[in-house]
């Protein structure tokens, strides 16, 4: 991991040191997950694995935000009105419905539209996706708008069409400038993903509830489990700010 | 130069106005070429004496403009344009800033639509159908006061892009094009550069490779060394200048009369979205008609 800059493992390493102080008083029960006991090392375990359906739950859905994002983008910046009315609804009807509602919709009421069966992963990716592409696609509006118009003129003037323009001129240079923007919507999206737990997802958010309810010990399996998160939120930042890194110096040189 | 011998000429200079024969028996014709004589325009048929120089090829009617008229809202930014370009003839436009100078090459490759009158770019009439629009954009090069190259690939990328996209070329014979381009305009060593990393002169070449590369018939320059350092003004001069004599069917606005002087089979002065004035370099300079084409001379010339 050459991304991981000593930032990154400080800031983690002295919430982890924080955490652990306060924990040697009285009231704490590190047993339930200590790797040093058989049963605390299982539990630990059981936690851990949800970090799987976490990760894969996550970047499915912002992979599928970011296309439908960008599919809902484009006709808002067409010069054709309904294009652009299709863009304003989609966004402001999406934007409004909590992203837990969604899920609930999708997992429970989208089957009794028709004969439809959907499993929990993937109801929980079309819920996330669809309420994070509205906001992908603001992100790639602005991105692209931000791109000056003698690109576009020049990508026309060496008969580049629609497509080719937006791929190989506009998009490289806008999806450059949005990835701060992206990043910050990966982080959401992996904070978000824990509200799948509620339909059954057994990610790291429901391994912890389910444990909590056999083991009693909620104190140190939801401070397992802010730790989790933690953790794996700090990698990401610090990947994409090594993205963001890469791509300025591709023009540097 | 052999081209402005012909235009001493006095017997041809009129021949070589920028006007569209149908308008050669008005009198219109002549007001708006800026001429008090009343004299108008000889038939089409004898025009080809002057573009003799050129070659054979020369002398066919290239970029045609009649009545064009455009407007930004209420605001009428072009007026009537009439112009007619042949291949190899070489045009430099000028005028106050405002004058409609952009917007008027802008429309000859469809940057900008005009809502009346006619261009016709090689005999393509230019409306909305997309197809000949990409049919005269692939004839037309243009080259932009700001660059505009593609910050996000390097000098030989970005030549390579439009034969690879556009024109279904292999990455190879692309390469080999766009590497024989930058060798044209003197910098090959710069090929795996990120613009970026360039000055605005070797940027500005870079640019004009790229439109080179496309291999159009006819270049389009609008004020390409307004954004550049004096020093490097020269340098992208002398590219357009070996350009021109390569036989490049250009128009140019520029303000550097030097290089107009040097180049311009004629010279079109523009002010107030109108062409005020049309003449070879000799009659501009010597001895403009209207007085706000003499105005700005003055201004321009400083004296
Ligand atoms: N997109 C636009 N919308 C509204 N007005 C415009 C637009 N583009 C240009 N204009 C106006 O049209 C007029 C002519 O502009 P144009 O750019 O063609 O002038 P120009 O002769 O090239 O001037 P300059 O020497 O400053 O480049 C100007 O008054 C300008 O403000
Ligand atoms: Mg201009």
């Amino acid at each position: 991991m050459a991304f991981l800059k000593p930032g990154a493992v400080r800031i983690a390493a002295v919430c982890m040191l924080a955490l652990l102080v306060t924990g040697c008083s009285a009231n704490w029960g590190w047993y339930v997950v200590s790797p040093t006991t058989k049963t605390g090392m299982s539990n630990l375990l059981f936690l851990l694995g949800g970090l799987r359906y976490t990760l894969l739950l996550s970047f499915t859905a912002i992979l599928i935000s970011i296309v439908l994002g960008l599919l809902v983008a484009l006709p808002g910046l067409s010069d054709n009105r309904y294009l652009k009315l299709f863009n304003r609804t989609y966004v402001e009807f999406i934007r409004a419905i909590p992203i837990l509602v969604m899920i609930l919709w999708v997992y429970y009421g989208l089957p009794q539209l028709g004969d439809i069966k959907i499993g929990v992963f993937w109801a929980g990716v079309i819920a996330l996706a669809l309420s994070d592409s509205a906001f992908q696609a603001e992100i790639f509006r602005a991105g692209i708008q931000s791109i000056h118009r003698g690109q576009y003129e020049a990508a026309q003037s060496v008969s580049l069409n629609y497509v080719d323009t937006m791929r190989f001129v506009i998009l490289p240079q806008a999806i450059k400038r949005i990835l701060p923007a992206l990043g910050n919507q990966l982080v959401y999206m992996l904070k978000m993903s824990s509200l799948v737990s509620v339909i059954g997802m057994q990610e790291l958010t429901r391994r912890a509830n389910e444990l909590v309810v056999t083991e009693y010990r909620s104190l140190e399996i939801y401070t397992i489990l802010v730790l989790e998160y933690l953790v794996l939120i700090l990698i990401v930042s610090a990947g994409v700010r090594w993205l963001e890194r890469r791509m300025r110096a591709d023009e540097r040189g | 130069m052999i081209l402005n011998g012909v235009n001493k000429n006095n017997a041809n200079h009129y021949h070589r106005l920028g006007h569209l024969p149908r308008f050669a028996d008005s009198g219109n014709a002549a007001r708006r070429a800026g001429r008090s004589d009343g004299r108008t325009a000889p038939p089409m048929r004898e025009k080809a004496i002057v573009t003799q120089v050129d070659g054979a090829a020369a002398g066919a009617p290239i970029i045609e403009m009649s009545g064009v008229c455009k407007w930004f809202g209420e605001f009428q930014v072009l007026k009537d344009i009439d112009l007619l370009v042949r291949t190899g003839e070489k045009f430099v436009v000028c005028g106050p800033s405002g004058s409609g100078k952009s917007t008027m090459i802008r429309c000859i490759n469809r940057l900008e639509t005009h809502q009346q009158g006619r261009i016709v770019v090689d005999g393509t009439e230019l409306t909305d159908d997309a197809r000949d629009i990409s049919a005269v954009r692939s004839e037309v090069g243009m080259v932009f006061q700001q660059f505009n190259l593609f910050p996000h690939l390097t000098a030989i990328e970005n030549l390579m892009l439009g034969p690879v996209r556009a024109r279904k070329m292999s990455r190879k014979d692309a390469r080999e094009r766009a590497e024989f381009y930058l060798e044209r305009v003197h910098i090959p060593e710069q090929a795996d550069k990120y613009p970026g990393q360039l000055s605005g002169g070797q940027q500005q070449r870079v640019a004009i490779a790229r439109s080179l590369c496309m291999e159009p018939r006819i270049m389009l320059f609008d004020e390409p060394t307004s954004a550049l350092d004096p020093e490097m003004i020269s340098e992208v001069l002398d590219v357009m200048t070996e350009l021109a004599e390569s036989g490049m069917t250009m128009i140019c606005v520029t303000h550097e009369m030097g290089f107009a002087r040097r180049v311009a089979d004629t010279m079109v002065f523009m002010d107030a979205g109108e062409i005020v004035e049309t003449a070879d370099p000799e009659t501009f300079f010597g001895s403009p008609r209207s007085d706000r084409c003499k105005r700005f001379l003055q201004q321009i010339l400083g004296h």
